[in-house]
């Protein structure tokens, strides 16, 4: 083998690491610039108070987190069952029909919607007949995003329940629709997975809060009202010449990250060595 | 059977099957809801997508800056990202030790985790600074005969927005190369080696061609998440409706235009606007998604295939 080849060979498998480098050096550097610039935000106020005004002492995001654990929960409320038992369909009973590949499809491919786009939706439904951003359009924006992802990743659990299982319980005269819970509690673990992804995703996302939550000074005060949330409020604060709001905005982040990658690297310590579907 | 005959199990079947028809009913409702909000300003036909002139106040609705910003700092990411994606791809298929494909594709995959505010507050208060004074100038030094690396240099602009995207499309890239490229039968790569080819060469000639459609999934999977990313855009592209030649030049996006511009929307006709930009953006990514997907199918059936043996 002439050494001109063998060099170009070592030149390009080098680049491949160069290239891994290239990719991990931002996550690294995101991860040290959001701890170290947000840490000192983060103390008791950052829990406990509203935002401050601009330019002056103190103050935190409690209003935020409270906002957005609101809607988190009631977004979930929304799209958890609703992908769980689409999925359940897509497996159990449309695993080999037209219909469910057509749902695992465009389930897919919904899933690569921009979230802005769901905002524009959910604005020109909800919003622009109430005349108001809400909690409740914030809710069901998230909701409507999670819907096609749990529906996919909880289809791709349960196909990989063992037939067997379900043969034995339709065997034993167990109806269809208890084999179906039976299998579905087989599964419960990356069902379990899969849903904690999905609210991972949600927490973090800003861009359909924005035409759907939108923003408040205050904390939660009702259903039809608009509600603070801690992306929104890093978008904001971020944006805002003020030092004082920069700084939040840092610490909003570091707990941010903490939650979102938090339950990121859990549920793959949880599952390693096992198959995950998302 | 003996039993009480009971109802349940049609209800279960047909309660699932109605809740699975969701993702079918929200596939329609996005262009139905889309398209009939931007019934006003469709009726102006192209203008809209080739005007430039973005004047709400005197109702001049032209979002070609936007469209153009869209569609440069996609192009910019997937110049620098597919490269950087398909190198870590060929990494973790072809010369990472076992032992480290798990842990190297878990980092990759938390860059798809961090939120896009983040990845836009980051960008703002940590990239963009850097680019504009230990990069920018340089580009402009050496490759500022072109004209993309000239004028003047601004830490936000549609290049530091498309590196930022960039980064983020490499998780998305990445993954799908690599199981495209691991489910190229070890058959193709042992032909090349036996032939004499170097471990490159085998790569470049049998695996990469073989994964081909894969790797194209990839790259459009990547384009339709850069095309319609918002907020970290929003926060590093400068949001101003220019069409420059320059990279370094502020520009805006379709996606930034919607999130920046909603609040302030007043008249029927500018929401309407805004509405339609959203409708380019849903039919862009719509449509890049299924393409996609379309060529994963086959991926993926030979792959689930492969897992059996």
């Amino acid at each position: 083998m002439n050494t001109r080849r063998v060099v170009v060979d070592k030149v390009l498998l080098s680049l491949t690491v160069v290239a891994l480098v290239a990719a991990v050096v931002p996550l690294v550097s995101i991860i040290i610039d959001v701890t170290a610039r947000g840490i000192g935000a983060i103390d008791l106020d950052f829990f406990t108070q509203l935002p401050p005004l601009a330019n002056t002492q103190g103050g935190g995001m409690a209003n935020a987190i409270q906002g957005t654990v609101l809607l988190v929960a009631f977004s979930s409320a929304i799209g958890l069952p609703i992908g769980l038992f689409s999925g359940v369909y897509v497996s159990e009973y449309g695993r080999t029909s037209r219909y469910g590949s057509l749902v695992r499809f465009l389930g897919d491919v919904l899933a690569g919607i921009p979230s802005i786009v769901t905002g524009v939706l959910v604005y020109t439904l909800i919003v622009l007949t109430y005349q108001s951003f809400s909690i409740i359009a914030g809710s069901i924006a998230l909701g409507t995003m999670m819907i096609p992802i749990v529906s996919n990743t909880t289809g791709e659990a349960l196909k990989a329940v063992p037939n067997s299982i379900r043969e034995a319980s339709l065997a034993l005269g167990v109806r269809k629709w208890r084999t179906s819970l039976l299998v579905i509690a087989n599964a419960k673990r990356s069902i379990a997975t899969a849903s904690l992804l999905a609210i991972a995703r949600i927490t973090g996302e800003t861009a359909p809060l924005i035409l759907t939550a939108g923003i408040s000074t205050l904390w939660f005060t009702g259903f039809n009202q608009p509600v603070a949330s801690l992306t929104y409020y890093i978008y904001y604060f971020a944006t805002s010449p003020f030092t004082n709001w920069q700084n939040l905005a840092w610490g909003a982040a570091l707990f941010l990250m903490i939650i979102v990658l938090g339950i990121n690297m859990g549920v793959r310590v949880l599952t390693r060595g096992k198959r995950v579907y998302a | 059977m003996g039993r009480r005959r009971s109802g349940a199990d049609p209800a279960f079947k047909y309660g699932t099957l109605i809740l699975s028809s969701s993702v079918l009913v929200l596939a329609l409702i996005y262009f139905y809801e889309l398209y009939t909000g931007s019934v006003p300003t469709l009726r102006t036909g192209l203008g809209f997508v080739f005007g430039s002139i973005w004047d709400p106040v005197n109702s001049h609705f032209g979002v070609f800056p936007m469209l153009y910003g869209s569609l440069v700092t996609s192009a910019i990411a997937l110049v620098i990202g597919v490269p950087v994606s398909l190198g870590v791809a060929i990494f973790l298929s072809e010369l990472s030790p076992i032992g480290l494909r798990s842990p190297i594709s878990f980092v990759v995959e938390m860059l798809a985790a961090v939120p896009s505010v983040v990845y836009g507050l980051w960008g703002l208060f940590v990239l963009a600074p850097l680019l504009r004074t230990d990069v920018y100038p340089y580009l402009e030094r050496y490759l500022g005969f072109l004209p993309i690396f000239q004028g003047t240099i601004y830490g936000v602009s549609m290049l530091t927005a498309g590196i930022i995207l960039a980064i983020m499309i490499i998780p998305i890239v990445a993954s799908i190369s690599r199981d495209a490229l691991l489910a190229v039968p070890d058959s193709q790569r042992e032909a090349a080696l036996a032939l004499g080819a170097t471990k490159s060469e085998a790569i470049r000639m049998s695996v990469l061609s073989y994964a081909r459609s894969g790797i194209m999934a990839s790259v459009f999977l990547g384009f339709g998440r850069a095309f319609g990313e918002t907020m970290a855009v929003t926060m590093l592209i400068g949001n101003t409706p220019l069409v420059s030649a320059s990279l370094f030049s502020p520009g805006y996006s379709l996606a930034s235009l919607i999130a920046n511009e909603y609040t302030e929307a007043s008249s029927a006709v500018y929401i309407s606007a805004l509405i339609e930009a959203g409708l380019v953006l849903l039919f862009v990514s719509f449509f890049a998604n299924v393409i996609a997907r379309l060529m994963i199918g086959r991926l993926i059936r030979s792959r689930e295939a492969a897992s059996y043996l």
